[in-house]
C-alpha cells in the first residue's frame, strides 16, 4: 500500500467491514425500539418513526424475560466466583509447588482440550438425573466449576512470579494458604480479571447444556428462553430483536469496558499455547 | 518439599475433582453406554439396560440419516473453516498495516461479534435471511438480484448459516492472527525489499511462511469448534430443509434427549469425537510437511 491512493483504498475496505460487521447488531438494537410491524414495513427504514419501549415491556411483564435473566446472571455468577478460586489454585499449584507427576498430570490435562464435553453430556445428564440435579441452577453451574483453559492460563502467569518471593515468605513461617491467598492472589490480578471476563461470557453465551439440563420454563436461561420464544414469536421481530438486545447487551457492554484484560488474554491463550 | 506436595494435593483437589467427576468420568462412561441399549425404558428402570457390543455402531453406519448429518458437518468445517480463516487474515492484515489509523477502534468492531450470544444472533440472522422483509435479500432486490429463500431452500440454507458462522467467528482468529503478525521481524521485509520483491511476494514469501505455526492453531480450534456446530441449526433452522442443515450434534441431541435412545446417540458423538481427532491430526501431520 503506497501513496495516498493506497491509504484511501485501506480505509475504504476497513470502514465498509466495519459496516458489514455491525449491521446485524444496529439493526437489532433499532428494530427493538419499533411498534409492531415497523419493521416489515416498505419500503425498509432504520430508524424507528418514534421510540417505543413497548417490545421491552411486552418481554419483561407478559413474557416474564426478567426471571430467564435472573437464572443467566445467578449461573454466570456463581461459576465465575467459584471457578476463579478453583482454576486458580490449581495454576498456581501447577505453575509454582514442587510436587511428583507435576507435568505428567498437567500435560494429560492439556490433551484433554481436544475432546469434546459434549461426548460427556449424555452420561452427564443420567448421572445428573440420579443425584436430583436436573432442572436446578447447580446442575448448570457443577461441570464448569473448573476448566483446563483456565488452569492453563493461571500457570503460564504463574511461571512470571519468582521462586525466590515464594521461598522468602516460607522462611518467615508463612503457611501455603497464606502465601497464594495474601501474596499470589494479589499479583495475579490482571489474569484474574482476564479469566473472569473469559468464564462469565462463556458462562452467559452457553447453549446446549443447559438447554438439556434445564428443561423446566421456570429455570432457563436467556438463550435457551429466547430459543423457545422464537418458535412461538416466529413473526414479532420487534419482540425477538428486543429479547436479542437483552441477551446481548450485557456480555456486549462488559467487553468494551474491560477488552485490555480480554484481547490480552486471548493473545497470552494463543501464542504461548 | 513434603510440605509443599501435601499443599499442592489441596490445592488440585477441587479442580481436578470437578474435572474427573463431570468430564474425564463421563466421556468414559460415553463410550462404554455406546455399547448398550440404553433408552426410554431403562431411563424408567435400569435393569432394561443390555450390552450390546459395537450393535449401536453397526446400525449407525448402516443409516441414512448419519451419513446426511455426518456430511452436512463436513460441508459446514470444509467451506466455513477456510472461509472463517480468509477473512480473519484480511482483517487482520488491514487492521494491522503501517497505514491503519484508529487501529483499535477497528479492532473492537470486528472482534464484537465474538462476544455476542450465538442464540441472540442467530434470531437476528433468521430475520435478516427472511425472503419478504429481510435486509438481505432487500439488498439483493437494489442491485437487481433475484431474492433468495436463505433459509427455505435447501440449496441456500447451508451457504446461509456458514455466513453467520464467518461473521459471528471471523474477530477471534483476527486477533490471533495480528499477534501472529506483530511478531514477525521488520527485518525480513527489509531484506526481501532489498532484494526487490513488491508487496504480493512479500506477503507470500515472508508473511505466510511466517504465519504457519498461527494457521496450525487457528485452523485447529476453528475446526474442532465446527464439526461441533450445534446452535446455529438448532435456532435458525432445526435441521431443516430437508434434513440440509441438520448436523451431527444435532443428531445426537435429537437422538438422545428428544427419542431418549441414548445408547444410539452415544455412539453417533463418539464417531465425532474420532472425527474431531482426525482433523486435529492431519492438520499437524500437514503442518509438519510444510
Amino acid at each position: 500500500m503506497k501513496g495516498r491512493g493506497g491509504t484511501f483504498l485501506l480505509h475504504a475496505a476497513l470502514i465498509a467491514g466495519s459496516a458489514i460487521t455491525l449491521f446485524p447488531l444496529l439493526w437489532m438494537l433499532s428494530a427493538s425500539f419499533m411498534s409492531n410491524g415497523e419493521a416489515t414495513t416498505f419500503p425498509p427504514h432504520f430508524i424507528p418513526h418514534a421510540a417505543s419501549f413497548e417490545q421491552y415491556r411486552q418481554l419483561f411483564v407478559r413474557l416474564n424475560i426478567g426471571r430467564a435473566f435472573l437464572s443467566s446472571t445467578t449461573i454466570a455468577g456463581i461459576t465465575t466466583l467459584v471457578s476463579l478460586l478453583f482454576n486458580s489454585m490449581a495454576g498456581y499449584a501447577f505453575g509454582r509447588l514442587r510436587f511428583g507427576g507435576r507435568e505428567r498430570i498437567f500435560g494429560l490435562l492439556l490433551a484433554a482440550l481436544i475432546i469434546p464435553a459434549q461426548v460427556g453430556m449424555l452420561p452427564l445428564f443420567l448421572f445428573m438425573k440420579s443425584i436430583h440435579l436436573v432442572n436446578t441452577y447447580w446442575g448448570a453451574i457443577l461441570p464448569s466449576l473448573a476448566s483446563v483453559l483456565g488452569i492453563f492460563l493461571v500457570r503460564q502467569f504463574m511461571l512470571s512470579i519468582p521462586q525466590e518471593l515464594l521461598e522468602a515468605a516460607r522462611i518467615e513461617g508463612a503457611g501455603e494458604w497464606r502465601i497464594y491467598w495474601s501474596l499470589v492472589m494479589p499479583l495475579a490480578r490482571p489474569v484474574l480479571a482476564t479469566l473472569a471476563i473469559f468464564t462469565f461470557m462463556t458462562t452467559w453465551n452457553d447453549f446446549m447444556w443447559p438447554l438439556i439440563v434445564l428443561s423446566d420454563q421456570r429455570r432457563h436461561t436467556l438463550p435457551v428462553a429466547m430459543a423457545s420464544l422464537v418458535g412461538e414469536h416466529a413473526l414479532d421481530i420487534e419482540l425477538m430483536m428486543a429479547g436479542a438486545v437483552v441477551t446481548v447487551l450485557p456480555v456486549l457492554i462488559l467487553f468494551l469496558a474491560l477488552q485490555r484484560h480480554y484481547v490480552a488474554g486471548l493473545m497470552a491463550g494463543s501464542v504461548k499455547g | 518439599m513434603k510440605s509443599e506436595a501435601r499443599a499442592a494435593a489441596l490445592f488440585l483437589a477441587p479442580a481436578l475433582g470437578v474435572l474427573v467427576i463431570f468430564f474425564f468420568l463421563p466421556v468414559l462412561a460415553g463410550f462404554a453406554l455406546s455399547l448398550t441399549d440404553f433408552d426410554l425404558y431403562s431411563i424408567g428402570d435400569i435393569h432394561n439396560v443390555r450390552f450390546v457390543a459395537l450393535h449401536n455402531y453397526a446400525a449407525i453406519v448402516k443409516s441414512d440419516i448419519f451419513w446426511t448429518a455426518l456430511g452436512n458437518t463436513l460441508y459446514f468445517s470444509l467451506v466455513g473453516g477456510p472461509l472463517t480463516v480468509a477473512v480473519s487474515l484480511a482483517a487482520a492484515l488491514l487492521v494491522n498495516a503501517k497505514a491503519t489509523r484508529f487501529k483499535s477502534l477497528f479492532r473492537t468492531i470486528y472482534f464484537a461479534p465474538v462476544v455476542t450470544t450465538l442464540v441472540a444472533v442467530a434470531i437476528v440472522f433468521r430475520f435478516l435471511y427472511n425472503p419478504r422483509f429481510g435486509a438481505i435479500d432487500r439488498a439483493l432486490g437494489f442491485i437487481g438480484l433475484p431474492a433468495i429463500d436463505w433459509l427455505g431452500d435447501p440449496r441456500w440454507a447451508m451457504p446461509a448459516i456458514i455466513l453467520l458462522a464467518v461473521w459471528k467467528n471471523f474477530g477471534y482468529n483476527m486477533i490471533i492472527f495480528i499477534a501472529g503478525l506483530q511478531g514477525i521481524p521488520d527485518e525480513l521485509y527489509e531484506a526481501a525489499r532489498i532484494d526487490g520483491a513488491g508487496a504480493w511476494r512479500q506477503f507470500r514469501h515472508v508473511t505466510l511462511p511466517m504465519l504457519g505455526p498461527t494457521f496450525l492453531f487457528v485452523g485447529t480450534v476453528t475446526a474442532i469448534g465446527y464439526l461441533q456446530i450445534f446452535p446455529e441449526p438448532y435456532v435458525m433452522t432445526y435441521g431443516g430443509p430437508l434434513n440440509k442443515t441438520l448436523s451431527a450434534m444435532m443428531l445426537v441431541y435429537k437422538e438422545g434427549f428428544r427419542w431418549w435412545r441414548m445408547g444410539y446417540a452415544a455412539a453417533i458423538a463418539f464417531l465425532l469425537c474420532l472425527v474431531i481427532a482426525a482433523a486435529t491430526a492431519i492438520q499437524m501431520r500437514f503442518q509438519e510437511k510444510q
